[in-house]
């Protein structure tokens, strides 16, 4: 039984993986923006068997907000054996590229927003010594892409600090996991035009997450044959990349 | 929109569907408007385990409802669930199994939603004793493009709650159903079967069993020809009253893609079919199994649907009252084998009196017969066309939720109570099926 902090926890991903934690009875503290979502969830997690699953309501661009979020869980849980963030959204990047307003807007949700909660999260788990923070990035952080730059670059930002986050956290106990999906049918997704072969249910994301926390891994490509894809991508010479339609 | 469009089962017709996905509760409502605003109708989609075209929208436009995944409340004292409509059979088997619980009627999948099988009445090897899906359906939520939601159950708006269960998804948008569950101390079944030699054989069998076994059912071999005409397996099981409570987990097999054309032929089916029937001993065979491999073969292999190529295939489910039904179900196998065509398994099942609220619902006491056809014209009209005589002299009737061929005259002489499912229908809502035999 396991005590789970969920940021964005109506994230298709995210209710995946708590899925199979309340499974094992864990009890959630569930932080997302829409109340009637959130209670959805949590009615979910406890009909599949969580101890409990309370729910908290932040919109995670109040950056102010977020350290009475925290301890409002800490009251709640006790103490956080795993924390995954999982908020997101997908921009239009023709919007970006016309409105700077807006590309803003979108970076401080899927990068600064990140950044700045994970600064007293990780002070706090240093201080506790033990536990995990699970953080969604994407495959699309490894590389900037002439059409999804704007989201590209948020995820590398979360990235890369959490790699630096990592090694600070090492010393001190508490395991720092990269999560970089593929293409996953989620609501973001819903209406681009992925390609079939290459797009995989949120479950299959889940298992990967959840074993990849059991095992302490640093980062995890998901579904696997992303890390090869990967490898690929980052190794096209730059010359190439910038005349490729991707 | 997403641009990856869905089919029925049988992916016969031919009318890709563009699925606009509904992910929360609170966004159906929204969603089914604007679908209606933009294309004239919708419908809603489950898991498109339909096999013909009732789960298509005339508009070609659906509203997938699978996202609506999530159970709202369980009540594992009594056994009453109460989850949204895109929640699979599996998944609630899931958890209910490790609870003492089990579905108290299943089809012979188990990746059908809730929706989908309250939408169709569904039925099981258990319809002699227990009805069907509808007679164990407590209440539910319906969401109307001219109304707002609206809970039904038999008490409270119960024309609506009769004209639902069975109601083709034509009255609305189900966006959670109440269900009683089954009680079960194991998991596992004590299963049962036996060869018999010919269609009288069966009807000895299925008296002598039916009262005394919570499920049965019998494979045929439709190929089969003069004195053995109607032979197969005769399979029956109950719940074990001991034993483990345990979800099953086998790994699947799947068919990755669809060939040009349909393996099933009469020289693979002929001989699978003859393999079949005789690799079972001919005495009473008795196993403890799991209820996966007893209620869901064929679920081994996902998208076994494919191995009938590009052209689909038909289902053919009839079902014939009792006074006629041996000598309509010779005549039918009669006709099948002449032709050399069907499926690897036909299942012939008795049907019990257990009456459904539902207005549409279509088991009647007596037989159903239920087998595949690789979609060949003109093999398949002129076929069906003789069939569906030998049904209608029968007073039997076809079951929609696997057709893609019955005429109009004939559905609304199968089902005479469809103007009032017409007078309920959501003005919104239309499928392909609907159009065919009411309004073309
Ligand atoms: C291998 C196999 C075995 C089968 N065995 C049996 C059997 O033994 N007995 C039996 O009765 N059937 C059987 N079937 C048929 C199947 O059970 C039904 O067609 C079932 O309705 C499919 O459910 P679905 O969720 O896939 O719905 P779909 O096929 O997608 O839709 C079916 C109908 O339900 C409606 N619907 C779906 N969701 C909703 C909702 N939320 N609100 C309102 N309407 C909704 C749709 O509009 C449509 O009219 C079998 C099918 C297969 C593939
Ligand atoms: N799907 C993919 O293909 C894919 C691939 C790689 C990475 N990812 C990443 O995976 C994560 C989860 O996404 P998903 O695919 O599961 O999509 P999703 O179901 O749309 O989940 C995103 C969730 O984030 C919530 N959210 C967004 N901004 C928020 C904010 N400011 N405050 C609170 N909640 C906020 C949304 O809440 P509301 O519903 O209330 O708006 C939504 O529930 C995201 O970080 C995404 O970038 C997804």
């Amino acid at each position: 039984m396991k005590k789970i902090v969920i940021i964005g926890a109506t994230s298709a991903i995210a209710i995946a993986c708590a899925r199979l934690w309340a499974a094992e009875q864990s009890e959630f503290f569930l932080v997302g923006r829409h109340q009637d979502k959130l209670q959805q969830t949590s009615a979910d997690l406890v009909a599949r068997g969580a101890q409990a699953a309370h729910s908290y309501v932040l919109d995670l661009i109040d950056f102010q907000q977020h350290a009475a979020m925290l301890t409002q869980a800490l009251q709640t849980l006790g103490q956080i054996d795993v924390i995954l963030i999982a908020h997101g959204t997908l921009p239009d990047q023709h919007q970006c590229e016309q409105d700077v307003h807006y590309a803003l807007q979108e970076f401080n949700n899927n990068a600064l927003s990140v950044l700045a909660l994970l600064t007293p999260v990780a002070n706090h788990m240093a201080q506790q010594g033990f536990g995990t923070i699970a953080v969604i990035s994407s495959v699309a952080g490894d590389r900037g892409r002439g059409s999804n730059y704007l989201y590209g670059s948020a995820k590398a930002a979360v990235t890369t600090f959490c790699e630096g986050l990592r090694a600070r956290m090492f010393k001190v106990g508490v395991h720092v996991l990269t999560i970089k999906p593929g293409f996953v049918a989620t609501p973001m997704t819903a209406d681009l035009n992925l390609p079939a072969k290459l797009t995989v249910s949120p479950e299959v994301v889940a298992k990967d997450i959840v074993q990849a926390i059991a095992k302490r891994k640093d980062v995890l490509y998901t579904p696997w044959f992303w890390a090869w894809i990967m490898k690929i991508i980052i190794h096209i010479p730059r010359g190439i990349f910038k005349k490729l339609k991707l | 929109m997403s641009a990856t469009t869905l089919s029925s089962w049988g992916q016969y017709p031919a009318f890709p569907q563009a699925a606009r996905p509904c992910f929360w509760r609170s966004e159906l409502s929204t969603n089914l408007k604007q679908l209606i605003n933009q294309f004239g109708n919708t419908l809603a989609y489950g898991n498109g385990r339909s096999y013909g075209d009732s789960c298509l929208a005339s508009s070609d436009h659906v509203l997938a409802t699978r996202g609506l995944n999530r159970f709202i409340a369980a009540d594992w004292q009594n056994g009453i669930i109460r989850a949204e409509a895109g929640v699979s059979l599996a998944e609630l088997l899931q958890l209910s199994i490790p609870q003492g619980w089990f579905l108290p009627v299943t089809p012979g999948t188990q990746y059908v939603t809730l929706g989908g099988a309250v939408a169709n009445d569904v039925h099981g090897k258990n319809h002699h004793v227990r009805g069907t899906f509808g007679c164990h359906v407590r209440c539910f939520e319906l969401l109307r493009s001219d109304a707002s939601a609206q809970i039904c159950s038999p008490q409270d708006h119960s024309d609506l709650f009769n004209a639902t269960i069975g109601g083709l998804g034509l009255t609305g948008i189900i966006s959670w159903i109440e269900l009683q569950l089954l009680p079960i101390q194991s998991s596992l079944i004590q299963s049962y079967s036996t060869r018999f030699n010919n269609l009288a054989e069966f009807f000895q069998l299925a008296a002598e069993h039916d009262s005394q076994h919570e499920y049965t059912v019998a494979w045929i071999d439709c190929l089969a020809q003069g004195k053995h005409l109607g032979r197969g397996i005769f399979i029956y099981g109950d719940h074990a009253e001991t034993g483990e409570l345990a979800v099953h987990h086998k790994a699947k097999l799947t068919v990755p893609l669809t060939p040009p054309i349909s393996l099933i032929n009469s020289m693979s089916l002929r001989a699978f079919n003859t393999v079949y029937f005789h690799k079972h001993p001919p005495s009473l065979q008795h196993a403890l199994v799991s209820y996966e491999p007893f209620f869901y073969p064929l679920d081994a292999i996902s998208h076994w649907n494919r191995i009938y190529g590009k052209s689909g295939f038909q289902q053919y489910q009839c079902v014939i009252p009792s006074a006629s039904a041996e000598a309509a179900v010779h005549a039918l196998l009669q006709e099948i084998a002449a032709v050399g065509s069907g499926s690897f398994l036909a299942v012939l099942k008795r049907c019990g009196d257990v009456p459904s609220p539902g207005l549409l619902s279509f088991p009647l006491p007596g037989v159903s017969l239920a087998l595949d056809f690789p979609q060949l014209e003109p093999l398949n009209t002129t076929l069906f066309s003789r069939m569906d005589s030998i049904v209608r002299a029968a007073g039997g009737r076809l079951y929609p939720a696997k057709d893609a061929h019955m005429s109009a005259n004939d559905f609304r002489h199968f089902y005479p109570k469809w103007s009032s499912l017409e007078s309920l229908r959501d003005p919104g809502l239309c499928s392909r099926f609907w159009q065919r035999v009411t309004l073309a």
